[in-house]
């Protein structure tokens, strides 16, 4: 690890308020530090009992019989539950949990396998019992007879003509049209815009490369939890550490067949998820053993069922390539992404698409995307999901035009960058983005200027775009008489968002951000509000806190010109104080206004609840210094600097702590983490000692630049900050390598054996 | 059911006993058996750090130690950092440095600090990250725990001084 000298953390400011833009103390801080906060594990009420899931130890088998009576007959042991206590579905059932369009009968068999295992961890049987020490002797008596057969390792190997086939109904969705046989291949679609041919006609360099991007988890510390109760009026309960409260409620509706308003699902304190907490897992087992023996059943999953049970982030094949004139000019991109889906179809190879070659202005792209089923767990989302696996691939092919053509790689990515009004080619034209400042900022930033010194160092930059999104958000606020408000909201906070949110209402209301005391609550008790992802909680729920506020300062004033007897028009509110002439100066700060509401008309309550469009993307940029042991092939990060758009940073710490998060989950990604797969499809390094997170020794301080380019979307100008961070990492850390070695690397990880056998064959 | 056996220990200062079956860890006792849930499992098998707890003066990971083991030693957990209603200078200097955000490894790291800070009132940066690094944070990237870190032994050579 390195102590190198590092700038101090630069926030480049475009407006200022009075609390949008300060760094105050979280308002669920003193919990967290002291062991207080309740996390989905902490959940506990009487007469609980303990699942345990029995999974498949095969990659790819048919189940032939199952046989729970031993399991049954142990001391302790309450229910055991198999895919036979779920409904049965026909394929082609499309259902939306609040997350989406997807195959009922897909969601449904991921919790529990019916005829086949689809991948190693596969759900097959479940058990409840008064501890979890029995329940966990009773799955290994849980007897299950499987026809294990051959499996799908690759989306390249799934998409052969003779490939084994997953799943016997599904057929090819190709550019729009329904195939006729079956198939791996979920999808294949196709973006494109202007003339690719005519593009690489007009180039005078062309590179195309092929990268693999290998199978990696998010990695959240806490893993998945759920308590269920279904009481005997009908109503289940769910106490869960997830993403999205709301969807939780949806999915769990739907595969269990029960109506949303027979479910209440209470959001605990969530230690982490990164995309992986979005979709549900053992919430239904829990739900039908509570329903089994009308008891509470909590389901704690172990670090192994995370690994082999939860969604990794899709291993892909990509090829990328890019024409440019001698001028600088891109004329020409392409690229072809096939991704991993997992057991089910649904990898993020659309997001790929869309984000491949987002940050540059290129007349002429095709984009074919495929998404591919593989025995493998569903992949899930993962921070700006689909894009570090293309950008991996574009980042490096741009760097390689940059270095041939002997242009300054931040240059040449000015010279192309997108700006208000280029069009995606997925469809969309950007509003006003924040690509060139993100550059701008990098190339003026002192890590740029300064010398990149010594044998084997070298310095990599690289950008990237998320899209981010909106989706709907609710919001109450309560006026208390000593002029605080309680705030309520329903957005999951995995990262300081009750503070962010806050701070948008104690703007409006000119009141400090710890006058505001924001609680998380269940889904009974608070309007809709779609999940904690897609870098939009501080977007869409600082928005619906930002009005939610104003309908508080419109009952305000009608309040205040009630007391003074004047137009409601005739009172203003600015700076926390209410104002009106009736021949005389009137004026009431918040706070006293607020003790008069009992006497005066009673209690004032906001609300709002706002489905926001425009969310503004977002780009960041990272340089990146290392240094590569030519002994051992081991890459050190020596200095590291992210710069993103934030648009506006409501609570810069939090801003700085995404942007330093999102860096060194890609310098892991990058550098170490990797499902090791066996030769029957199973992950070999299924703890945190072999797959190999960084710890804090293999990291130095991870530098930031906020750059505010106001989002026109957003009342603050918020841009979401929580996803593109990660994007630009893996190819910039790639492109430092090649600076350093000479050495192109196009697998993940780059880990020091990946090194020495690049540097082997670059020898031979 | 395996036959349990009674256990004496001091845990955050207060002599407590407990029944104890051979297989359940101190992680479980902590957690499930005193109610103490401020100590995390995210792995349990020792290698993610949020269990840590300081055993007779030593950091360890909960998780590894059988509650059987702890009969007479002395047991400090997260609930027992801050000092009577005032928090310690490194819960503050976590609040104030922003060095959480999901917070669920946040206990772990308080108290192998506090074990850091005990025994090195005034590391340098590498010391930090080395003591650190049996502690896994996904969320924040530790430069902000690293600075935390700084400025609490900063603040108690301050009050020691």
């Amino acid at each position: 690890m390195s102590t190198t000298s590092h700038e101090p953390n630069m926030v480049l400011v475009n407006e200022e308020f009075d609390v949008v833009g300060t760094r105050p103390i979280r308002h669920d801080g003193v919990d967290k530090v002291t062991g207080r906060a309740l996390y989905g594990a902490d959940h506990d009420t009487v007469g609980m009992l303990h699942g345990s899931i029995l999974r498949s130890p095969h990659a790819h088998a048919r189940i032939v019989s199952i046989d729970t009576s031993k399991a049954e007959a142990l001391t302790g042991v309450f229910a055991v539950v198999t895919g036979q206590d779920l409904p049965e579905t026909n394929a082609g059932t499309m259902v939306d949990t609040g997350g989406g369009n997807v195959d009922l009968k897909y969601l449904r068999e991921n919790i529990l396998a019916r005829d086949k295992a689809l991948y190693r961890g596969h759900a097959v049987a479940a058990v409840a019992a008064s501890s979890l020490h029995i329940a966990n002797e009773a799955a290994a008596l849980i007897e299950v007879e499987y026809e294990v057969l051959e499996y799908v390792g690759s989306a390249l190997d799934g998409m052969k003509k003779d490939a084994p086939l997953l799943h016997d109904d599904l057929k090819t969705n190709e550019l729009g049209e329904k195939t006729d046989e079956p198939s791996n291949v979920a999808t294949h679609f196709q973006f494109s815009k202007g003339d690719l041919e005519k593009g690489f006609e007009e180039a005078d360099v062309a590179v195309e490369r092929e990268f693999e991007n290998v199978t990696v988890h998010q990695g959240y510390l806490e893993p998945q939890v759920a308590t269920a109760l279904w009481n005997e009026d009908g109503r289940l309960h769910i106490w869960c550490s997830t993403q999205g409260s709301f969807v939780v409620r949806g999915a769990c509706s739907k595969i269990l067949d029960l109506p949303v308003s027979q479910i209440r699902v209470v959001p605990m304190e969530i230690g982490g998820g990164f995309g992986g907490k979005l979709d549900v897992y053992q919430e239904p087992v829990a739900a039908l053993l509570s329903k089994k023996t009308g008891r509470a059943v909590k389901i704690v999953m172990t670090r192994a069922d995370v690994f082999e049970g939860t969604g990794p982030a899709p291993a892909s094949h990509i090829k990328v390539k890019i024409g440019a004139k001698k001028d600088g000019t891109i004329t020409a991109a392409q690229a072809y992404l096939a991704y991993e889906a997992g057991a089910f179809p649904g990898s993020p190879v659309g997001a790929a698409g869309m984000t491949v070659f987002a940050a540059y202005d290129v007349e002429n792209i095709v984009v074919d995307g495929y998404d591919v089923v593989v025995n493998k767990p569903k992949s899930a989302a993962y921070r700006a999901p689909g894009a570090p696996n293309a950008a991996f691939a574009a980042e490096q092919v741009i760097d390689e035009i940059a270095r041939a053509l002997e242009i300054d790689p931040i240059d040449f990515r000015l010279q192309n960058a997108a700006k208000e009004g280029t069009r995606r080619v997925d469809g969309p034209a950007y509003p006003r983005i924040g690509c060139v400042e993100v550059l701008e900022a990098m190339k003026n930033h002192p890590h740029y200027k300064s010398p990149i010194e010594g044998p084997n160092r070298g310095r990599g930059v690289g950008i990237g775009f998320w899209f981010n999104i909106g989706f709907p958000s609710s919001c109450t606020i309560m006026v208390n008489d000593d002029g605080t408000v309680n705030l309520v909201e329903g957005s999951t906070d995995i990262g300081g968002t009750r503070a962010s949110i806050a701070m948008q209402a104690a703007e409006v209301l000119g009141i400090a951000a710890e006058d505001v005391c924001p609680t998380v609550v269940d889904t009974d008790s608070i309007g809709y509000t779609s999940f904690t992802a897609g870098s939009r909680t501080t977007f869409a729920t600082g928005w619906a806190a930002y009005e939610a506020a104003n309908d508080i300062k419109r009952q305000m004033i009608e309040r205040a010109a009630k007391i003074w007897e004047v137009d409601a028009d005739a009172v203003e509110f600015e700076n926390g104080v209410f104002k009106s002439e009736n021949g005389s100066t009137l004026s009431m700060n918040f706070k006293e206004l607020a003790g008069k509401l009992g006497a005066t008309g009673g209690p004032i309550v906001g609300r709002a609840a706002v489905n926001p469009r425009h969310a503004g993307g977002s780009f960041a940029g990272n340089i990146v210094d290392v240094e590569v042991d030519p002994e051992t092939g081991k890459v050190e990060i020596l200095r590291f600097t992210v710069v993103q758009d934030a648009g506006k940073a409501i609570h810069p710490s939090y801003v700085e702590g995404q942007m330093q998060g999102g860096s060194v989950q890609g310098i892991g990604w990058a550098l170490n983490e990797e499902y090791y797969m066996d030769d029957q499809g199973r992950m070999a390094n299924t703890s945190l000692l072999d797959y190999r997170m960084p710890t804090s020794l293999d990291v130095p301080m991870i530098d930031t630049v906020i750059v505010e380019v106001a989002n026109p979307g957003h009342p603050y100008g918020v841009r979401g900050v929580g996803e593109a961070n990660i994007i630009p990492t893996t190819p910039t850390i790639a492109n430092a390598i090649h600076d350093a070695t000479g050495l192109r690397m196009q697998r993940l990880p780059m880990n020091p054996g990946a090194i020495m056998e690049a540097a082997w064959n670059q020898r031979k | 059911m395996p036959r349990k056996t009674q256990v004496q220990a001091t845990i955050n200062g207060e002599p407590m006993d407990f029944l104890c079956e051979p297989r359940q860890s101190l992680l479980e006792i902590l957690r499930d058996i005193i109610g103490l849930t401020g100590t995390k499992e995210g792995c349990n098998d020792g290698n993610c750090g949020a269990c840590t707890v300081i055993l007779d003066g030593r950091v360890v990971t909960s998780c590894l130690v059988l509650g059987v083991e702890v009969e007479g030693c002395e047991i400090t957990t997260i609930e027992g950092i801050a000092i009577g209603h005032t928090l310690h200078p490194i819960q503050q200097a976590f609040l104030e440095n922003a060095a959480l955000q999901c917070g669920v490894c946040t206990p772990g790291f308080i108290v192998a600090s506090k074990a850091l800070l005990d025994e090195n009132p005034n590391p340098t940066e590498e010391e930090i990250r080395f003591w650190l690094a049996n502690n896994l944070c996904r969320c924040t990237g530790y430069d902000k725990i690293v600075r935390a870190v700084q400025a609490a032994a900063a603040t108690l050579q301050e009050t020691t001084a």
